[in-house]
């Protein structure tokens, strides 16, 4: 499945057929720190993802002053 | 995973909170939420004119569309940076967000207006470019209100960015800015009121909120962001909370309710106006004119006094949160 990262953008290919939690936890992301998205929609972190999914992966930080 | 409250399918889940909700129940509990913050802490009177900071990014959008939502009398201010693509886009975003709401905008730029732009403030001032961003950011939220006789500015803070400003803060012990690092700063000596609505709401959240109501927000960080103090002490509270869920809203909404005031004495300036500008400042000249001087490579008399030193050292090392010191 292809995963789309943010900030900086960059594509990666990780396998398919498991949970949403475990593609975070091979790409060393927090989930309480991003939005995973698929198709338009929020995906949760039990949520199982197919080998043929595109995802979205979207940081939720905002840095710098406010 | 269920809905709490309707259990249908969840789309976003708030561990701290221990809780999920599916799209429809989480717009309605998050502006709930925000209703319930802005009477609690009555950080809006009846008929008060709103001014919205806003800055393309979510918070400040999800922010800008519960006000309207709420029906409250609220109009967007943008501030142009001058940094390149990334601030074309944000007006751009914020543009069309007014626009499609039919919601009031008003735009400042630092380039037509002040003659500076923030890359060029940054690479000449004595600041680090976080910091001229966030003090002119300050000084223009609040000139701009009260030249257009609004009665409240609010700002898309959440719980992320206080719990992280409070962790530099305390890092420092900074009681001065602790003991104003308040949800509501009430109007005085020339400064309009400031409110956080969003500060119970975590970033999670606030991003969630804006994609589930299809608000194009600038996902793109600021290019002038990296090694951001404010983002490495995110980093750093986001990696405890991962272990002990809510920590981070115990520190930040435990200092609200036990910790404030203690610190209360601290909080103590007195305020006069600039000579250059008149907006209020503790020295002769505030941080903005400083600040803008040395953009321009201008002369200006004050930027040796002592006291001012300090408060530019102060300034630098926190970036984001000082509403009471626009001096």
């Amino acid at each position: 499945m292809r995963v789309r990262l943010r900030n900086p953008d960059r594509e990666v290919e990780v396998p398919g057929d498991r949970t949403v939690r475990a593609v975070l936890d091979e790409l060393g992301v927090n989930p309480d720190t991003v939005l995973v998205i698929r198709a338009g929609e929020l995906l949760t972190r039990e949520v199982r993802l197919g080998d043929v999914d595109e995802i979205e992966v979207r940081p939720v930080i905002s840095g710098g002053s406010r | 995973m269920r809905c709490r409250r309707c259990r249908a399918a969840a789309v976003i889940e708030i561990r701290r909170n221990n809780a999920a909700y599916c799209k429809t129940c989480f717009v309605q509990v998050f502006r709930e939420h925000v209703k319930r913050t802005i009477e609690r802490h009555d950080m809006v009177a009846a008929g008060d004119r709103i001014l919205v900071a806003v800055s393309g990014g979510k918070d400040s959008l999800a922010l800008w569309d519960v006000l309207l939502d709420l029906g409250h009398d609220a109009t967007g201010l943008y501030l142009g940076l001058g940094i390149g693509a990334y601030s074309g886009r944000s007006r751009e975003v914020v543009q069309g967000f007014a626009a499609a709401r039919g919601a009031a905008l008003v735009e400042v730029d630092l380039e037509r207006d002040y003659g500076f732009d923030i890359p060029t403030a940054g690479a000449r001032g004595a600041r680090s470019t976080c910091a001229v961003c966030g003090l002119s950011k300050r000084y223009v939220f609040n000139r701009a209100a009260l030249e257009g006789g609004f009665d409240v500015v609010a700002t898309g803070h959440n719980l992320d960015d206080e719990a992280a400003t409070l962790l530099g803060n305390t890092l420092r012990w900074q009681t001065e800015y602790i003991a104003r690092q308040a949800p509501v700063l009430p109007a005085k000596e020339g400064l309009v009121k400031k409110v956080k609505p969003l500060h119970r709401l975590s970033e999670l959240e606030t991003a969630a909120y804006a994609f589930l109501r299809g608000i194009d927000y600038v996902v793109e960080e600021c290019p002038l962001v990296a090694g951001n103090t404010q983002l490495r002490y995110k980093e750093a509270m986001n990696a405890i909370e991962a272990g002990s869920p809510g920590t981070k809203a115990q520190f930040f909404l435990g200092y609200l309710e036990r910790g404030m005031p203690l610190f209360a004495t601290a909080d103590d300036v007195d305020l006069r106006p600039c000579e250059r500008c008149g907006q209020p400042t503790t020295g002769r000249f505030c941080a903005f004119c400083r600040a803008r001087a040395q953009a321009l490579g201008e002369r200006i008399d004050a930027l040796v006094e002592d006291g001012e030193v300090v408060g530019e050292l102060a300034d630098e090392v926190l970036p984001a949160e000082i509403y009471g010191r626009t001096g």
